[in-house]
């Protein structure tokens, strides 16, 4: 007979942001080879499976006992310490042995020993103790309840010193807290107590209620209120139109991050006096809710207005001094300090008066209220405020952006006063912790390191800067970059991972020029020549390396053999002399030699006799290896037949 | 109407029945009623504890003159501890909110993320803010170390904001529009309290005498602290007044800080004076309590 099995672990409010995490091991859960369906609000993790054995079947296992040659009072002795009949040991070949049969277990029984130690191993980022103090069990928050069913009858099992039963708890406020359930009706059962188990459902209901009011969605925010709600519904509340003076960014980080509120724009993306709020209940008939959060808003709203106007009677510009007493990092002196650095780096960047002067005050919003309520707003306040205090427009939209991209998903500066300025102060931040040490190793970056350096390969990238990397960074810092730009090329352009350490290996210069070449290389790879000539370029490379040939004399004329070989060394000549710039040109015409390198491979012996011959074909196999190699090492490209391999 | 008096009564009334002691006020400065030693040190060891008390915390640099209508300089929180946590502390919690005349089923409650930390205090706990129409009216926290020790009980601390509470209830916008009592409302009670401490906080505090008096608090505190070891009658000790010191070290540091008088690179070195007298303290308490168990 094959049952269903349901587990719940009723617990305190998680935190939303671990759920995913704790699903992705919950899905991992051993039941008996059937598989596990999970789901999770803030109060519960599930696991549902269906197909599991009432017990598992009996199965034989063979012991080995003593040789037959130490007699059958060995033999005797082995039964007794199987605890079996002397009767029941047989001979196999020179050897006693036992065919035991070891009886199934009853899948409940298993579970009930699995379960308690798989719960109390699942990982948290952080985790706390309550029952027992500093030497009881730790888990996320304090499990209170646990359900564990295999068909209609209860695991028996005890986790933190709650015992299991069929019994589960609804809705906090508008639930029951003693809800008898089967398999069955589980989740049947949490609908009518206002529980909405899937968060697929509750993601759902959400998203169509909240754009249904006019919110503008937005993706983070609809999963954290996903898994901060049991039953979630929408309400639309507003707030005085006087507000929208504030701009608009302060306004939506208020309402987003501090309130959870998603923010509600007109067609033309202006922000409106609204908001859409996700309750954790099923209504507002009396619009209470909707009050009591249009009262917090105006009152956030009003502290935002405060640090606006206490702000402004201190100009950016005279905030600079202030800097001293802002610690940027303890071996790497104060954001004065850092300030005065990447006002110098910009200088040798070749930035212009606009970018100098956006150098000298993008960090000074530090200091001010509104950034000290709003980190998140940290130079885009600072924008703002440049913009109100009549500075040059390229100067407050570089202030704004200088902190961009925040994510790879994010998009760069768009001035180049601000492109400009990011670089200058992620490169000052990369090299400076890198200096004194603050070197980013496995999954430890406090200081954000790659995304720095990940933000100065996407701007070099995207704006098409031609700053030479090595010129930007050096040593091991060189080596972290290799890295990010690999990373980029491969996870957000999409190239494969030999086309871009093909381009790699042959240099590097700018980063337009690398994606430049990996651009063309993409393109001439489905041509038909290209991967024969990647392997005959392997076979050079191993050639060469055999020979440990590094010659890089000229070219012997007088030694070439009329014929595949001269004609292979005039189609270099005039390759080399050609000054064809566009790269996808030069790679066809590099995929073009394929024929004649093949035909110089099966007609002339390179290992020749004669080692002047010898070492004028090595030389020209390795002029064609260097010419070759200047868009890409082709001997880097995994060719269909090694993959097979 | 419910008056802010009633509604604190009210929550005293509460949790006196679920087995508190209804502790007075601490008389010295502090800027929150964790500091108080009834949550300070009474979480220490292992024995159990219930209390519920009021505590004035004060915070010079939050003062606005009496003119920001939710900002104060000092406010008034509700701290309840209950060591150990009993298994249904969230429903004691929610029915203290239904007690004071919340119907909770016409209302959007969340339990949202917030872990407490005081790094003068060498304490953390795990918790949640409590959000009530998008409104945080309590904090709420399992304490698990203090003063650097890992605890022998967990307690519950269950920290009320009682201004914005009354506020909620009474349906204002501004904490001096809560009616305090009949005929008196919040900015009679304490509005020249918040614009004459923000006067002198942030303008009048003499800076060096604090500093001055910051050093002499210290060594108050480390002299006692040093005196501990080769006390002879261990349980005569006085540990309280030893923590007394360590308060207003604290709330020195607190009003030099609103002054403006402590950088950046100081304030690390100043934190770190403060936590060691609350940890050497905490150290002196759990040992006298085992000297006399």
């Amino acid at each position: 007979m094959s049952l269903d099995f349901l587990l719940e672990i009723g617990t305190e409010e998680i935190p939303h942001w671990m759920i995913p995490g704790a699903l992705a091991q919950l899905q991992k859960f051993d039941l008996l080879g059937a598989t596990p369906r999970v789901d999770a609000t803030p109060r519960r993790l599930v696991v549902q499976a269906s197909g599991l054995p009432e017990r598992t079947p009996d199965r034989a296992e063979i012991v080995k006992g003593p040789p037959v040659a130490s007699g059958e009072k060995a033999a005797a002795g082995f039964a007794r310490k199987q605890g079996v009949d002397p009767g029941e040991v047989k001979v196999n070949g020179n050897y006693y042995e036992l065919h035991k049969r070891i009886p199934g277990r009853a899948a409940a029984a298993i579970l009930a020993d699995y379960l308690p130690s798989a719960i109390l191993g699942l990982q948290w980022p952080k985790t706390m103790y309550w029952a027992g103090g500093k030497t009881g069990p730790r888990f996320i928050r304090p499990i209170r309840w646990i359900v564990a069913l295999l068909g209609d009858q209860v695991i028996p099992l005890e986790v933190a010193g709650v015992r299991s039963t069929n019994v589960t708890r609804g809705h906090r406020i508008l639930g029951s807290s003693s809800i008898p359930v089967t398999t069955a009706n589980y989740e049947a059962e949490l609908r009518l107590n206002l529980v909405i188990l899937s968060a697929h459902e509750r993601r759902h209901k959400i998203e169509t209620e909240a754009s249904k009011l006019g919110a503008k969605i937005d993706v983070d925010l609809l999963e954290t209120l996903t898994f901060i709600t049991e039953y979630p519904t929408a309400i639309r509340g507003h707030f005085d139109p006087a507000y929208l003076e504030l701009p608009a960014e302060v306004l939506t980080t208020v309402m987003r991050h501090h309130q959870k509120y998603f923010a509600v724009e007109s067609e033309s993306g202006r922000l409106e006096p609204h908001f859409v709020a996700i309750m954790n209940t099923n209504g507002d008939p009396e619009g209470i809710v909707k009050h009591g959060n249009e009262r917090v808003l105006k009152a956030r709203f009003n502290d935002a207005r405060f640090f606006w106007n206490v702000d402004q009677q201190k100009k950016l510009v005279d905030r600079g001094d202030d800097l001293a007493h802002v610690t940027f990092q303890a071996k790497l002196g104060t954001y004065l300090e850092k300030t005065n650095r990447v006002v110098e780096l910009v200088k040798e960047l070749g930035g212009n008066a606009h970018a100098q002067r956006a150098a000298e005050l993008c960090k000074c919003d530090l200091t001010t209220e509104m950034v000290k309520e709003f980190t998140d707003l940290q130079g885009v306040v600072g924008g703002l405020y440049a913009k109100a205090q009549g500075e040059p427009q390229a100067v407050s939209e570089a202030i704004y952006e200088h902190y961009q991209p925040l994510s790879m998903e994010d998009s760069i500066p768009e001035t180049l006063e601000g492109q400009i300025v990011a670089l200058a102060d992620k490169l000052d931040t990369l090299r400076g912790c890198f200096s004194v040490g603050l070197i980013p190793s496995g999954s430890k970056d406090p200081f954000a390191l790659r995304r720095a350096a990940q933000g100065v390969v996407k701007i070099l990238v995207e704006a098409k800067l031609d700053y030479l990397l090595d010129r930007l960074v050096t040593g091991e810092l060189h080596a972290f970059m290799l890295e990010r730009v690999q990373h980029y090329f491969r996870e957000i352009r999409s190239y494969k991972y030999d086309e871009v350490n093909a381009v790699l290996a042959s240099g590097v210069s700018t980063l337009a020029d690398v994606e430049a070449r990996l651009a063309a290389l993409a393109s001439v790879r489905p041509t038909e020549d290209f991967e024969p000539l990647a392997a005959a370029c392997k076979r050079i490379r191993n050639i060469l390396k055999q020979a440990h040939f590094d010659g890089d004399g000229p070219l012997d004329e007088t030694l070439l053999e009329p014929g595949p070989e001269r004609e292979l060394a005039n189609r270099l000549m005039s390759f080399a002399m050609d000054n064809e710039n566009d790269f996808s040109k030069r790679l066809v015409a590099i995929a073009a030699f394929r024929p004649a390198i093949d035909v110089f491979f099966d007609t002339v012996l390179v290992n020749a006799p004669d080692p002047a011959v010898r070492a004028n074909r090595l030389t020209l196999l390795n002029k064609l290896f260097t010419e070759f190699s200047t868009i890409a090492d082709f001997s880097e490209i995994v060719t269909t037949g090694e993959q097979k391999q | 109407m419910h008056t802010y008096q009633e509604t604190v009564l009210k929550l005293k009334k509460y949790w006196a029945e679920r087995g508190c002691i209804i502790q007075e006020p601490l008389d010295l400065e502090v800027g929150a009623g964790t500091m108080c030693p009834e949550t300070f040190l009474r979480v220490l060891g292992p024995k159990p504890y219930r209390v519920a008390y009021v505590q004035p915390s004060r915070r010079p640099a939050d003062g606005r003159y009496g003119e920001n209508p939710n900002r104060l300089y000092k406010h008034q929180q509700l701290q309840v501890i209950l060591k150990p946590t009993p298994d249904d502390v969230i429903d004691q919690y929610l029915g203290s909110l239904e007690a004071i005349g919340i119907d909770l089923a016409k209302h959007d409650l969340k339990l949202e993320e917030d872990n407490w930390e005081s790094p003068t205090l060498g304490a953390w706990g795990i918790g949640w803010q409590v959000m009530l129409d998008g409104m945080e009216v309590t904090q709420f926290t399992y304490f698990q170390q203090c003063g650097g020790f890992d605890l022998d009980l967990v307690p519950a601390e269950i920290t009320y904001g009682l201004e914005r509470l009354a506020a909620f209830l009474q349906g204002v916008d501004s904490v001096y529009d809560i009616t305090w009592a009949p005929g008196f409302k919040y900015s009679d009670v304490r509005l020249a309290d918040e614009l004459q401490f923000s006067v002198y906080n942030f303008e009048m505090a003499n800076v060096d005498r604090l500093w001055r008096l910051l050093g002499e608090y210290e060594a108050e505190c480390k002299e006692l602290l040093a005196a501990y070891a080769k006390y002879p009658d261990k349980h005569r000790f006085p540990v309280l007044p030893t923590y007394d010191q360590v308060l207003k070290c604290s709330h020195l540091f607190n009003l030099l800080d609103a002054r403006g008088a402590i950088s950046v690179t100081e304030r690390v070195g100043v934190i770190k004076r403060v936590r060691d007298l609350a940890v050497g303290t905490a150290k002196l308490w759990a040992d006298q309590q085992e000297a006399s168990a």
